[in-house]
């Protein structure tokens, strides 16, 4: 190093100018580029903590818990799943507040529990009548106005007038909570429940099986079907006028708004094959014709990436082309086509527009059991939640969202650790 | 070779799928994104109480409903259409061109529609229709005929009205609540401006032509912003910013009244006993309609109409009110009641 410095002329003003003119373009670009990352982090990150701020409220549910006398006059062996199982709530809570005996405060205080509470009983009572004429515990969700107020959301310090809970209803719950009665576990309902109009009630449990399903019908067909085009198009077809036509139609069909797919699949699938709407078939057969194009781009890639000696050798020993493709050439493509196939299936799983058309955005208050049933998905179900009245369903529409991206995020990370582990450089 | 199994499996899978007429045992409802908070309701509480399969709601919109519910009769239509409006004769004869012909209308209850702005918003707010329409009309009246809606300020209609850029954010065309909104608030403010008065008096004819073309149409030019059919994106809007004014179904206003407080018109503001008397003027009716011919044959069908017309769902303080829908008076709804359950057809509509 020294030899060289020592040997090289000493710089003339103009190349310093130039140097230095160099330096500084250069460390613009990099400049650019940090700022260019720095503003995308930065719009990650206020996108992901307001979804933290507002969603973390919904992972937790205020519950109840009380000592329910399951009183033989309200509810009798004969009447059941009849019964009086609200008035039966209703005593239970009157045992606590005993002051309160106006009907019209009965009927508020009823309001504590959440419109489930009857239900959840009369299961557990149906489920075991020996219950009749005793005394059993029951952990119940609150109605959304307490679970607001709990949370803190619904704030003490407004007008009475204003707020959904009164001051009397306040100091019920004070009186509650304070005989410990009131506690705030997790919200698994949020997983295992369906959807409901009550928000403490509401869950994503048919969406995941809605998205569940859509997503295997999805891939049952796109993911053959994509290989199979694929592998036609890079090992078999003849490079003519047609297959470049074809290339350029496949490229460009990836490119398609996603809602095109949607009104396609409206006027082909329900309209003429007269298929169920809000089905989880449809919309897997929907979201199919929209990860195939990605799926044939991959594997094309994929197919490329593999070193033309393989086929040669392979060639050269006697195998047929089939044999090559199928035995040499796919095995090593896999880990390329797997990865191309979840980034497919993972843009496939946050797709909302071509559902909404299909009418997988239905309220339906129980998951689906077959893909024929109709059901909603993660996206749309969001949808449904954003555009709900109660107060409960802003902080839940957050928390979906966060469920939605945690899915994505998994899906991700398996195709860079599939990627990662078996593709091999030559 | 598996490859080729798969590949036909889900050949056979599509090719089953497609065979399958698939026999539906549960309702299936669509309709106005107005209607569907209650008739979700209704959904949900009838599952619950009898544990049949839990009827499907899909919330079209008014119109695209009606189009769904008139393509014919079968179990690939649907049972129920909601509408937060009266079928009109065009969609009357659509479902009668396509076989269906024996509908029951119910009427269920009424709704408001809420003029809403922030709670800090420095003053309350009074509007009269007829300043809304000003405000809020494309064409209003002006050099003895129509003019480009000249109004920037809110004080520019009337010094009293404060002294801000109007803004106001509202349902798009293709809503149920836009239609009744142009309706009930457009027409009546434009019937009250002075020129419709003097015209009505003078001109029959161009009185109504008026009021078709020039009373119906929303201004463009940015005062009026269609926010989409999502009412809660109205709500945060209007809470980022306190002099807007927001449009839209009474339900949302008394869900957020701790952050919204209602524009009185002339006086009145929306509640549940203004909206029945139609003392606040901007306030509908709200329908559903039922094709009789599923009656009996969808499963549950007549016992879900049933669940729908109790006093438990409709009466004042029923579960339907508590979501914020405004009960029929007594007598209406016992008549109602009456002929819904009894599969009454409505009167054809020309």
């Amino acid at each position: 190093m020294t030899d060289l410095s020592a040997n090289s002329a000493p710089l003339g003003a103009a190349q310093r100018n130039h140097l230095r003119r160099r330096n500084r373009h250069q460390l613009m670009l990099q400049g650019f580029g940090i700022a260019a990352i720095s503003f995308a982090a930065l719009m990650l990150f206020i996108l992901v903590s307001s979804l933290v701020g507002t969603g973390y409220k919904a992972f937790t549910q205020t519950h109840i818990q009380v000592e329910v006398f399951v009183d033989p006059e309200e509810v009798s062996v004969e009447k059941l799943p009849r019964g009086g199982f609200r008035d039966v709530l209703q005593a239970s809570l009157q045992a606590q507040l005993p002051e309160v005996s106006e009907r019209a405060d009965l009927r508020r205080l009823e309001g504590l529990f959440s419109n489930g509470a009857q239900f959840r009983l009369r299961d557990m009572i149906v489920a075991d009548p020996s219950l009749i004429g005793q005394t059993v515990t029951l952990r119940v969700p609150m109605s959304d106005p307490f679970d607001q107020l709990a949370k803190g959301l619904v704030k003490r310090d407004t007008p009475e007038a204003q707020r959904r809970v009164t001051d009397q209803e306040i100091a019920w719950f004070d009186r509650l909570d304070q005989a410990g009665m009131i506690t705030q576990p997790l919200n698994w309902g949020l997983l295992t429940n369906a959807d409901s109009r009550f928000p403490e009630l509401a869950g994503l449990k048919g969406a995941l099986v809605g998205s569940f399903w859509a997503l295997l019908v999805c891939f049952l067909i796109s993911f053959p079907l994509g290989i199979g085009a694929a592998i036609y198009l890079e090992e078999f077809a003849p490079k003519n006028r047609w297959s470049d036509l074809i290339e350029v139609n496949i490229n460009n069909l990836a490119a398609v708004p996603s809602v095109v797919f949607g009104l396609l699949a409206l006027a082909v699938f329900i309209g003429w094959f007269g298929l169920p709407r809000s089905a989880p078939l449809v919309g897997g057969m929907t979201l199919a014709l929209m990860t195939m194009p990605t799926i044939i781009i991959a594997t094309r890639a994929a197919l490329k990436a593999v070193p033309p000696s393989i086929r040669e050798a392979a060639l050269g020993v006697g195998a047929s082309k089939h044999q090559v493709v199928f035995g040499h050439v796919l095995p090593l493509a896999m880990p390329g086509i797997l990865t191309g196939t979840i980034i497919g299936l993972a843009q496939a799983l946050g797709e909302t527009a071509p559902l909404l058309l299909i009418g997988m955005n239905a309220f339906i208050t129980s998951a689906p059991g077959s893909p024929l049933d109709s059901a909603t998905a993660l996206p749309t179900q969001i949808f449904i939640w954003a555009d709900s009245p109660e107060r409960g369903f802003v902080s839940r529409t957050s928390a979906a969202i966060l469920v939605l991206l945690t899915f994505l995020i998994t899906m991700n990370a398996i195709a860079i650790y599939l990627r990662s582990k078996f593709e091999r450089k030559w | 070779m598996s490859l080729f199994k798969t590949t036909v499996s889900a050949a056979a899978l599509a090719a089953l799928a497609a065979g399958a007429a698939h026999a539906r045992d549960e309702i299936r409802i669509v309709g106005s994104s107005t209607v569907f908070p209650y008739t979700q309701a209704v959904a949900e509480q009838f599952s619950n109480n009898t544990g049949a399969p839990s009827p499907i709601v899909e919330s079209t919109g008014t119109g695209g409903g009606m189009k769904i519910f008139c393509g014919g009769i079968g179990e690939s239509h649907p049972d129920i259409t909601g509408a937060s409006r009266a079928m009109k004769a065009s969609e009357y004869a659509l479902c009668t061109e396509n076989g269906v012909t024996d509908i029951t209308e119910a009427m269920i209850g009424y709704d408001g529609l809420s003029i809403a702005i922030s709670r800090s918003a420095p003053a309350d707010w009074d509007l009269t229709l007829e300043q809304v329409y000003l405000a809020l009309a494309a064409e209003v009246p002006g050099d003895g005929g129509w003019i480009a809606n000249p109004y920037k300020k809110w004080s520019d209609i009337d010094a009293s009205l404060p002294d801000v850029e109007i803004l106001a954010y509202g349902p798009p065309p293709t809503s149920g609540t836009r239609d009744a909104f142009v309706e009930l608030a457009m027409h009546a403010g434009c019937e009250a401006t002075d020129f419709m008065k003097a015209l009505k008096e003078s001109d029959k004819e161009a009185h109504d032509a008026a009021i078709k073309e020039n009373c119906s149409r929303m201004r463009q030019d940015g005062p009026f912003v269609e926010a989409g059919e999502n009412d809660n994106l109205i709500v945060q809007r209007l809470n980022a910013d306190a002099n807007a004014v927001g449009i839209f179904g009474y339900s949302f206003l008394y869900e957020n009244l701790d952050t919204l407080k209602p524009v009185t018109i002339a006086g009145v503001e929306p509640s549940a006993e203004t909206i029945v008397d139609f003392s606040y003027p901007i306030s509908r009716p709200l329908f559903f309609y039922v094709k009789n011919a599923h009656r009996g044959v969808i499963p549950n069908l007549q016992e879900f109409i049933e669940e729908y017309m109790s006093d438990d769902a409709m009466e004042p303080g029923g579960y339907l009110t508590e979501r914020g829908m405004v009960a029929l008076p007594d007598d209406l709804r016992a008549k109602t009641q009456e002929a819904v359950i009894g599969a009454a057809n409505m009167d054809p509509k020309s």
